[in-house]
């Protein structure tokens, strides 16, 4: 290695390891201004549901709840339609439709967010309350999830509305897995006669779990950390309800609902020790995606 | 027969989820189009917002300051995660390019305005001002896993033999990095470059405390910048069907902005990938 | 690509600074944004200052005073002592504009409704659940109320609106201010609760059965029906910008309030006011500024004070906020007047 070469590879190191430096300042600038909530609550803050900006008393649980049911919502939508989208892209209709139907999804991921927070006032949470909701109440009505009045804003809403747009990242992972996938295994499964779902039974899905369980967790990761289009829809109740048609909360979304009216400095706090609890889920969830993205690089 | 039954549910199922995902974007699209249009004309395109009541009124300093944000960012987003994309697709495969990626996944999955809040801390809170460095800064952070993600795929993705083909000639290393391998995988990575461009050009919560806001002109950076976004916000949330509308029209903007520039990058990338 | 766009940022750095008048920037509440827009653009016309106001929120904009980013603050809500004392104790509170908040419902057919102030207490904490719960029945002799659940909206961001309403409650129920209390964000006892102003309005348009609160001009804008209110004088009365300035009339002529002004101190409740007109829900919105200002910067901003406060105010109905009575503003005036530029 030439002088050169050690200049170039340090000077380009310098800018790749500014990245995990700028995470690691984050995580420092928030701490110290999430420090005087951390101190006041200790552990009790992530169990307790009190939400109470007048008696400076405050807890995350409502808001985790809502983040983690409002985006297993999302999950539980996004999954099937995309991986089944994923599906008719890459395995069934690989045509010139196929590729603009992908392109119309991937387009999904392009529009801003508080659009679709618009959107979802306007037109999706009244039609949530007015249709969604009194059909699954009526099919599921023996469960508490879908008992108890109906609302516009709602856990299911804010769920329904995160589901759209983890939609393409979803489809766009899975099909890239599906496509990683040798031809030789669809062919050899067709050359034995089998059907097109036994193919993708046998061929693809088998090799292709793994990278498609890390797409759904990546989707999952980004439907953590939404913001502006949640806030509008999912009711911003800080309560953990049995119902989904219930109002709920959600991290991302209570940061940014009282950040700008934050009165005490305690009240500050605790939002900037919500957006810090926002980041160890966020962290966690990657690593598990990371896990198994790195075993399916394994088995290949 | 239940072979037969199998592979028609099998097929019926696939073909209802590509429809069923095709149709929030229609909803979506079609839904700000119609609110959009009506309230587009070429005031809106050329003078500054206006208040209640008043004629005419438009966006022109918010459209400039949006361009002169993303230009910030990319000042801070671009040299990162470009070079910081090479740094991993050629250097990284060992347990500092794990931590690095992971960061940059991480990264990438945070609210956006959270980074709001740093750049807060970081710049305004010590310039004390509002200013565009520092709404370009949080873009810009915003920017770099993108980047950083595409420009290790595409570096990666250069044949193995251009490589040491240019080290066979006798060039040193860094020279064929810069000069063979990043020339052959740019058109992917401008690719990339363009739709992290696309995902902050949307953004709104990062730049309330940091950009802040102007109803006039102003092209310097030390100072607040208006932006498409938070002026879309400001009208969004205003009592006024005048503004409401105005919100709508820059919304349409803003998505047709979006897409035209989603839209020409996946036909160029189509025809680099395949072509 | 990068050294072009470098270069375009730094022409246009030097050709702009070359003629920049004087600026001035202020943020915080959203609710006076619409008036502030419009007295910038004319004094920006007048006299080449331009004032920047950005409706960031109250409390951003008076956390924003306080570190010295912003050159003044805008509120729905008066600052604290010790949030006075934080941002280093010179602060004036210069009230600009009234508005009235207004109580808004959405039942299909139903018009006209009133409430007292002792049944709007119950119904916000919950011991109210149904629409024909005999106390509004009572109050509603000739409507047919539906025996529908009342959803609560409220906002879910903390706000003025919310410090001014949920201050009258606490003043004319002894269990909400026990129970809640009055703030900027409180802890709702049930509800569903929206992003601004506009979030408030859309989930009482979207939810049949809703009862919510929001500034008069989106229950006008939205045409959402409004509830008329009892007030200290025992009479029925609808929000307007003259019953607001009705209330104002009522409320100064109170001792205490005139004592307050007397000082200087402006930060007037002006909730559940007396007078045979006086809507009882309604309040200031405040610009925040130093009491000694410097330089050029600081005439500019007091030239500023001293034109909303006169000239501004003939713009104040036709965006649906109250002016403020004369006898007021004259005394502002005094205020504005005793601000110290020469320093």
């Amino acid at each position: 290695m030439g002088q050169g070469d050690i200049w170039f590879k340090g000077f380009i190191f310098a800018f790749a390891a500014s990245i995990p430096l700028l995470l690691v300042s984050l995580v420092v600038v928030l701490f110290f201004w999430a420090w005087p909530a951390i101190i006041h609550f200790g552990w009790s803050f992530i169990f307790s549901s009190a939400w109470d900006p007048l008696a400076d008393n405050y807890g995350a649980l409502p808001f985790i709840y809502g983040t983690l049911v409002s985006s297993l919502i999302a999950l539980l939508i996004a999954v099937p339609l995309g991986l089944g989208c994923a599906i008719f892209i890459s395995e069934i209709y690989k045509s010139k439709t196929g590729e603009y139907i992908a392109l119309m999804v991937e387009l999904l991921a392009a529009i801003p967010s508080v659009v679709y927070g618009l959107w979802g006032i306007f037109v999706l949470a009244p039609f949530s309350a007015a249709y969604i909701q009194p059909v699954l109440g009526g099919m599921f009505g023996f469960l508490p999830l879908f008992q108890g009045p109906t609302s516009g804003p709602s856990l299911l809403t804010g769920g329904i509305i995160l589901a759209i747009m983890i939609l393409p990242t979803i489809t766009a992972l899975s099909r890239e897995v599906l496509q990683a996938v040798p031809y030789s295994l669809r062919e050899s499964a067709m050359a034995l006669g089998a059907t097109r779902w036994e193919t993708f039974k046998v061929a693809v899905f088998g090799p292709a779990r793994s990278g498609i369980i890390g797409a759904i967790i990546l989707g999952l990761g980004r439907a953590l950390g939404e913001t502006m289009a949640v806030t509008m829809v999912i009711g911003n109740r800080p309560r953990v309800s049995a119902s989904l048609f219930a109002p709920a909360y959600s991290l991302a979304a209570v940061i940014a609902n009282e950040f700008a009216e934050a009165v005490t400095e305690l009240n500050l706090a605790v939002l900037i020790e919500l957006a810090l609890i926002l980041l160890v889920i966020t962290i966690a969830v990657n690593g598990l995606a990371r896990y198994l993205v790195w075993q399916t690089t394994l088995k290949k | 027969m239940i072979r037969e039954i199998k592979e028609r549910c099998f097929l019926a199922a696939v073909f209802f989820s590509a429809a069923l995902a095709v149709l929030p974007l229609i909803a979506v699209l079609g839904y700000v189009f119609v609110k959009g249009i009506g309230a587009l004309d070429l005031n809106f395109f050329t003078q500054l917002p206006a208040p209640v009541g008043d004629p005419g009124g438009g966006m022109a300093n918010a459209m400039v300051g949006t361009f002169i944000l993303v230009g910030i960012a990319c000042l801070v987003g671009l040299p990162v995660g470009i070079f910081g994309g090479i740094w991993l697709a050629q250097y990284g495969s060992g347990k500092r390019g794990f931590i690095i990626r992971y960061s940059a996944d991480v990264l990438s999955s945070l609210p956006s305005i959270v980074i709001g809040i740093f750049a807060y801390v970081l710049i305004v809170a010590t310039m004390k001002r509002f200013s565009a460095i520092a709404g370009g800064f949080a873009l810009g952070i915003i920017m770099i896993p993108v980047v950083t993600r595409t420009t290790e795929e595409m570096v990666k993705m250069v044949p193995r033999t251009l490589y040491e083909a240019g080290l066979a000639l006798g060039l040193p290393e860094w020279r064929v990095s810069l000069q063979i391998v990043f020339r052959t995988a740019w058109n992917g990575i401008f690719t990339g470059v363009i739709l992290a461009v696309a995902r902050i050009m949307g953004e709104t919560a990062p730049l309330i405390f940091t950009a802040f806001n102007t109803m006039y002109w102003n092209l310097r950076i030390d100072q607040p910048m208006a932006s498409m976004t938070v002026q879309i916000y400001n009208y969004a949330i205003s009592p006024f069907s005048q503004w409401q509308a105005k919100a709508w029209a820059g919304s349409l903007t803003l998505v047709f902005i979006i897409l035209m520039v989603t839209l020409v990058v996946r036909k160029y990338s189509k025809r680099v990938y395949y072509g | 690509m990068i050294n072009k766009t470098l270069a375009v940022v730094i022409s246009l750095v030097l050709i702009s600074s070359a003629a920049l008048a004087v600026s001035l920037n202020g943020a915080g509440a959203t609710f006076p944004y619409p008036i502030y827009v419009k007295w910038n653009k004319i004094f920006a016309d007048k006299t080449g200052t331009q004032v920047n106001y950005q409706g960031i929120g109250s409390g951003g904009g008076i956390r924003q005073f306080t570190a010295k980013i912003t050159d003044f603050g805008g509120s729905d809500a008066p600052m604290t002592e010790k949030q006075m004392s934080a941002a280093g104790g010179d602060v004036l509170h210069i009230p600009t504009v009234m508005g009235a908040v207004a109580v808004s419902y959405n039942l299909p057919g139903v018009s006209g409704l009133k409430l007292d102030p002792e049944t709007l207490g119950r119904i916000f904490l919950g011991r109210i659940k149904k629409w024909d719960d005999p106390a509004i029945a009572a109050l509603n002799p000739g409507i047919d109320l539906p025996g529908k659940n009342i959803t609560i909206a409220h906002r879910s961001d903390g706000s003025g609106t919310t410090h001014i309403f949920t201050s009258y409650l606490a003043k004319v129920s002894t269990a909400w201010a026990s129970q809640v209390g009055a703030g900027s964000a409180v802890s709702w006892p049930t509800g569903i609760g929206g992003k601004g102003n506009a979030g408030v309005a859309g989930v009482i348009k979207g939810n049949e059965g809703a009862l919510g609160y929001v500034e008069l001009s989106y229950a006008i804008s939205n045409d959402l029906p409004v509830v008329s209110l009892k007030n200290r004088s025992g009479r029925f009365v609808k929000p307007s910008i003259e019953s607001t300035t009705a209330a104002a009339d009522g409320a100064l002529s109170s001792s205490k309030l005139a004592k307050q002004i007397a000082a200087g101190d402006f930060r007037l409740d002006l909730t559940n006011a007396p007078g045979q007109n006086a809507y009882p829900i309604v309040g200031l919105t405040w610009l925040l500024v130093r009491s000694s200002l410097d330089g050029e910067k600081g005439a500019a901003l007091k030239n500023y004070l001293k034109w909303a406060l006169s000239d501004g105010q003939k713009y104040a109905a036709s965006l649906l906020y109250a002016p403020l009575p004369d006898s007021m503003s004259d005394k502002v005036m005094k205020l504005i007047n005793s601000i110290d530029t020469n320093i």
